[in-house]
């Protein structure tokens, strides 16, 4: 056994986003990540699959710098975003370098309006009135229901709806990635299909990276091009989304597929878990 | 006549009074709609902003500076000092507690009371100090309506128009600008406004400063009215009626809830005092507040409450 740290990294050039490594603790003593290592290529849509609690959300927030105001803290290995370093760097220092995250649970400004919504999505950009307007245009066409509820109360537009505005909101500062988290989360299966569809088309249009962490892996695999499966805090599994979708295992423990009593890949004695840094 | 006379004279009195409390009660609006904190300490601020104006006047105008300069600097010193208390607050005590509960962050500003009530009296005394930066005579107004005219106090006059230049600025303020959109998300949503790129600890630098500028403008009217003094921090707890009538969230609701509770406890003092043996001006506005929450825990003008089930 090698340690961890001394380990050549896995290469990483060309990567928009690329995670080596890291280990996350809350409160300085809950172990959440033990050592995720992830790539997202330019323009690549990459799905991060797991159960509740495996440590999605907590590493789309270690990458935004989310997790820091919930008293969590990367203890080790590095985030690197366009090539540069990231890990320490302030959310706001993130979104700058067109970084984003649409957060779990939609979390719009309930008391402000639709556009408003959107508006302050734009708060870190110096690009002028006009360039903000042409992306609200912008935003508008992927989303036409936003445009139909732009004065009403984002409290007050349905789930679906503040996902889009969500989702919206985060176009409005350019980004050159998203991460997006959780987006079918209480969704009538057709509108995560819609929103899905709308993403895809972002991503092809738009050339904006996606990290999506989903529960629903049969809709992620589906839009995905590449998927990393993450339990208990570590990458069990990865490959192609094609692949991933014909893997038994995925097929029985994510998807439903299959009889049989194993629920996931601890289950397994015969797995072997891949250690991401030996690779 | 007589009696209408006398009516209208107290009513004029109590609606502008009431705008003195509204005043104190903007602060506190200011800070919860931006940050969604009760703000305890508004009361201590206008304490440090009023001290250190007027110790910066007698100051300027002992060393034989023209009194229009001086009023100039004093008041560029007491900004400078509500700033760095803003930065302070920021920095040391809010700061650290993104993301935490409502309550917690009360805590807090209850802490910050303490700490900004002592050190503004050790850096810049506790004695009474009198302040005269507006005219403070008394015009007779109707002289020919009623006998001997209607009384009114030229200053509350004046406090009453400078709260409603500053009402209509921090309205268009909060409403049209790119900050102002900024301070209201991150009112709703702390986290949601950290994952836009909103930097949460210049938005509540703003917050605070803005309301620490406040707290000067009221400190100056009260300060003339009062004289600077600690008991000015008792501005504070009759601020609270004016919010929970005119609703945590509202600037228009901060000055109709002053102007209720100025005019309705000047009244009672006058028709409903000589009944149950004086003095209800102190407790009138509380009562006044508990009845509001009983029917409208919003307050009057407050936002509906949001919640999707």
């Amino acid at each position: 056994m090698s340690a961890p740290q001394s380990a050549p990294k896995p290469a990483t050039a060309g990567a928009m986003l690329a995670v080596n490594n890291i280990e996350v603790i809350y409160d300085h003593v809950i172990l959440v990540l033990k050592g995720v290592s992830l790539q997202v290529a330019p323009g690549g849509i990459v799905a991060l699959l797991g159960a509740n609690g495996a440590g999605k959300s907590t590493t789309l927030k270690s990458i935004s710098n989310l997790i820091r105001s919930e008293r969590g803290e990367v203890t080790k290995g590095a985030i690197e975003f366009a090539g540069e370093r990231v890990d320490g760097l302030t959310p706001n220092d993130l979104v700058r370098r067109g970084c984003v995250q649409v957060m779990e649970g939609r979390h719009c400004f309930g008391h402000l309006t639709v556009e408003e919504n959107l508006q302050t999505g734009a708060f870190t950009r110096k690009d002028g009135r006009d360039a903000v307007g042409a992306d609200l245009d912008m935003v508008y066409r992927y989303f036409p229901r936003l445009k139909e509820r732009r004065s009403s109360l984002a409290g007050y537009i349905s789930g679906g709806e503040q996902q889009m505005c969500a989702i919206g909101r985060a176009l409005m500062s350019r980004p050159k990635m998203i991460l997006l988290d959780e987006p079918s989360m209480g969704l009538a299966p057709q509108l995560v299909e819609e929103i899905f569809e709308i993403v895809q088309r972002l991503n092809a249009e738009q050339g904006v990276s996606v990290l999506l962490a989903e529960q629903n892996t049969h809709m992620a695999l589906k839009y995905a091009t590449y998927g990393y499966i993450l339990e208990n805090g570590r990458i069990v599994m990865d490959g192609a989304a094609k692949a991933l979708r014909e893997n038994e295992d995925v097929a029985e423990f994510y998807l439903g597929i299959g009889g049989g009593n194993r629920k996931s890949f601890r289950d397994v004695k015969s797995y072997k878990r891949r250690k991401r840094w030996l690779a | 006549m007589v009696a209408f006379g006398q009516f209208m004279e107290v009513l004029i009195g109590g609606l502008l009074a009431g705008v003195l409390y509204s005043l104190v009660a903007l602060g506190f609006v200011l800070i919860f709609k931006a940050s969604g904190v009760f703000n305890f300490a508004q009361g201590a601020m206008v304490l440090l902003a009023g001290l250190a104006l007027v110790r910066a006047l007698d100051f300027l105008v002992s060393h034989a500076m023209p009194m229009w300069s001086a009023v100039t600097l004093g008041l560029l010193f007491a900004a400078a000092v509500m700033a760095i208390t803003a930065w302070l607050i920021e920095r040391f005590a809010l700061g650290p507690l993104v993301n935490q509960d409502a309550l917690t962050l009360f805590m807090a500003t209850i802490g910050v009371t303490f700490v900004l009530e002592g050190a503004s009296q050790m850096l810049f005394g506790s004695d009474v100090y009198p302040l005269r930066l507006y005219p403070t005579d008394a015009w007779f107004l109707f002289e020919g309506t009623f006998p001997g005219g209607i009384l009114v106090n030229q200053l509350d006059v004046l406090g009453g128009l400078i709260a409603g230049v500053l009402v209509a600025g921090l309205a268009a303020f909060f409403q049209w600008t790119k900050t102002g959109r900024a301070l209201r998300a991150v009112a709703d949503d702390h986290a949601a406004a950290q994952s836009v790129g909103i930097p949460i600890a210049w938005i509540w630098f703003v917050v605070w400063l803005v309301a620490g500028l406040v707290a000067l403008v009221a400190a100056t009217v009260w300060g003339t009215k009062l004289g600077v003094q600690f008991s000015i921090t008792f501005l504070a707890l009759k601020a609270l009626p004016v919010l929970i009538i005119g609703g945590f969230t509202s600037v228009p609701g901060a000055i109709i809830g002053g102007l209720l509770i100025g005019a309705g406890e000047k009244l009672a003092e006058a028709y409903l005092g000589p009944y149950i043996g004086g003095g209800i001006e102190y407790w009138f506005a509380y009562v006044l507040a508990l009845v509001v929450l009983l029917g409208r825990p919003q307050g009057l003008f407050g936002e509906r409450i949001i919640e999707r089930i």
